[in-house]
């Protein structure tokens, strides 16, 4: 599957698959599970300042075209959590995830990653999580003068890579990539489930979830995420993590072509199990052999190209 | 390849009957049976409160027991004969089930008793003989004994304090038991430290183990991360696990990790 190869920051990835946040990675140990499984990188929980227990449960649901989840920011805490990921040995990229409640928090956070000089390939701020107070949309971190504020105060504090990852819930997302962009950030993580959704039980007569409402995720809300990295790809020269929906091979090539130069993926693991980014790989793989591609590369944004050669076409 | 476990579906259903089995453990009867085997376990959602993982005490009725420990829990005490109960599942790795012909040993240890309970029916049912164990720390602490009578050749009880049966813990009887009655195949659910003996003592003794971990959970079905156990996820690669899978992971008798991720001494 060499043609998978791609480059992340100077580490050079087995493929541009990477495991999205707050899947699977409270523990070194299951983020190298998910390496075994065959994903070119991985993302830790969104480490915040203080430990968090998170919403009670239900923190899941399923419905009918996608998934749910109100987790409400698990974690041990950035301290705790810096000790745990330490010792990163792997090829695979290390992203350190990371959740604060303003650009101060937000600034102290990267401050200790920074310090405690992990083999981390990049940090993700964590803008767009539809339903934690005080966290993400709920707050209105997706705004261009929050992004440009939190993405300044962390680009003080350290070196490592910095992905901003906005959501799909609020429009205005071009506006948001150009100010990280504008602010320092060297890629967007573009997605996030999407929300507040809701569910109800009707024999219950109540709200599944433990929060009431919580982010919807998987093919659901694919389309819309392609949208949004097609528009960030189309006027924002940066590079784009592709985060929504995306439970096979043929999914991720679609992202890719509207823009994403990696993909994340999250609720395929609750679909397909760990095995997903082996089975993700090497579906695309296939795809690539049948129609003649060499490089994952010659993919990306292919679709802005394309449309070009149709001159009334308008969007 | 996973195998399909849909969290799509919730089932409410009416609660048959309650018994209140000692001063902290209800057993609580559902009027629905379901497609379960022994070592799986229900997601019990009680609205407005929250979400535990429980284990299948019995398929046909449903039967789950719960011993009020926490806020969940404690509502589940509340609840009355008639009233809806809801739960998603089962979900998760059952026990191996022993064939025909074949010698087993059951250890419950306080109320992981029920679904060591569950598991010896159904190896009765496949033509197994059941040796089996039950241990407390006091006669207060001994519960389901009378079904597994039921569907035993011999039950030994065993407490810390010797107010019922043999003071001591289930290695009293366990040791002999394996030795004597040459036991294919041992299964054990309850506090960990003594699951970690059981398997100590199975190894020695070049016995086929399994065991019943408890991790917390939050989602059930192998996503959120929260039961991970050095590389494996308690509730899709578990809970059951071979006695040999479980001394292999690090925390296994030692540690837990709590709500936030954060490892706690057992």
């Amino acid at each position: 599957m060499a043609k998978l190869k791609c480059e992340f920051f100077g580490k050079k990835l087995k493929n541009p698959i990477i495991l999205a946040s707050g899947v699977l990675g409270m523990t070194k140990a299951s983020l190298e599970m998910a390496c075994e499984n065959g994903c070119g990188g991985v993302t830790t929980k969104s480490l915040s300042i203080e430990p968090r227990k998170g919403h009670e449960g239900p923190n899941v649901a399923e419905t009918e075209c996608g998934f749910m989840n109100a987790m409400g920011y698990p974690n041990p805490g950035i301290d705790a959590g810096l000790k745990e990921f330490d010792g990163w040995k792997r090829d695979e990229a290390l992203i350190i995830s990371i959740v604060g409640k303003d650009a101060t928090e937000f600034g102290t956070l990267a401050e200790k990653v920074e310090e405690a000089k992990l083999n981390a390939a990049a940090i993700e701020v964590v803008l767009s999580c539809p339903h934690t107070p005080g966290y993400g949309t709920m707050v209105g971190q997706g705004s261009p003068e929050s992004v440009t504020e939190i993405c300044k105060t962390v680009k003080e504090k350290t070196k490592i890579p910095l992905i901003v990852k906005l959501s799909p819930s609020v429009p205005g997302e071009v506006k948001a990539a150009e100010a990280a962009k504008n602010a320092g950030a060297d890629a967007i993580n573009m997605g996030n489930s999407l929300g507040p959704a809701m569910k109800i039980d009707i024999h219950r007569k109540m709200p599944v979830l433990g929060f009431g409402m919580g982010g919807l995720s998987g093919p659901a809300i694919k389309p819309i995420a392609i949208r949004c990295i097609y528009a960030i790809k189309q006027t924002v020269d940066i590079p784009i993590i592709g985060t929504g929906g995306v439970n096979c091979g043929t999914d991720a090539i679609e992202m890719m072509m509207a823009g994403a130069n990696w993909i994340s993926v999250g609720t395929a693991v609750y679909y397909r199990g760990p095995e997903a980014f082996d089975y993700i790989a090497r579906e695309m793989d296939a795809w690539m052999d049948m129609y003649g591609y060499k490089n994952v590369n010659e993919i990306v944004g292919v679709v802005h190209e394309e449309i070009r050669k149709y001159k009334n076409y308008s969007q | 390849m996973k195998k399909f476990e849909s969290t799509r579906i919730i089932h409410s259903n009416k609660i048959k009957k309650i018994i209140e089995e000692n001063y902290r453990i209800k057993t609580i009867e559902i009027d629905h049976s379901i497609e379960a085997l022994p070592g799986q376990f229900l997601m019990v959602w009680i609205p407005g409160v929250g979400e535990r993982p429980m284990s299948i005490g019995n398929n046909d009725p449903l039967t789950i027991s719960v011993a009020n420990v926490g806020k969940v829990s404690g509502k589940m005490h509340e609840l009355k004969e008639g009233e809806l109960i809801s739960y998603r599942g089962p979900f998760g790795n059952p026990f191996t089930l022993p064939q025909n012909g074949k010698r087993i040993l059951v250890i419950g240890g306080g109320y992981g008793v029920v679904p060591i309970y569950f598991l010896a029916k159904v190896a009765k049912e496949n033509g197994a003989g059941v040796y089996s164990v039950i241990g407390g720390r006091t006669e207060r602490d001994i519960v389901w004994e009378k079904q597994l009578f039921m569907v035993s050749t011999e039950t030994f009880i065993t407490t810390d304090d010797g107010s019922r049966g043999k003071k001591g813990t289930v290695l009293v009887e366990a040791e002999w038991l394996i030795k004597e009655k040459k036991i294919d195949h041992v299964y054990t659910c309850g506090p960990e430290k003594m699951m970690e003996a059981v398997a100590k003592l199975c190894k020695e003794y070049d016995v086929a183990c399994e065991v019943s971990l408890e991790r917390y959970m939050k989602c059930g079905v192998g996503v959120c991360g929260s039961c991970a156990v050095d590389g494996k996820l308690c509730c899709q690669d578990g809970p059951v696990f071979t006695g040999e899978e479980a001394l292999s992971i690090s925390d296994f008798g030692k540690r837990k990790r709590d709500a936030t991720g954060r490892l706690e001494d057992i």
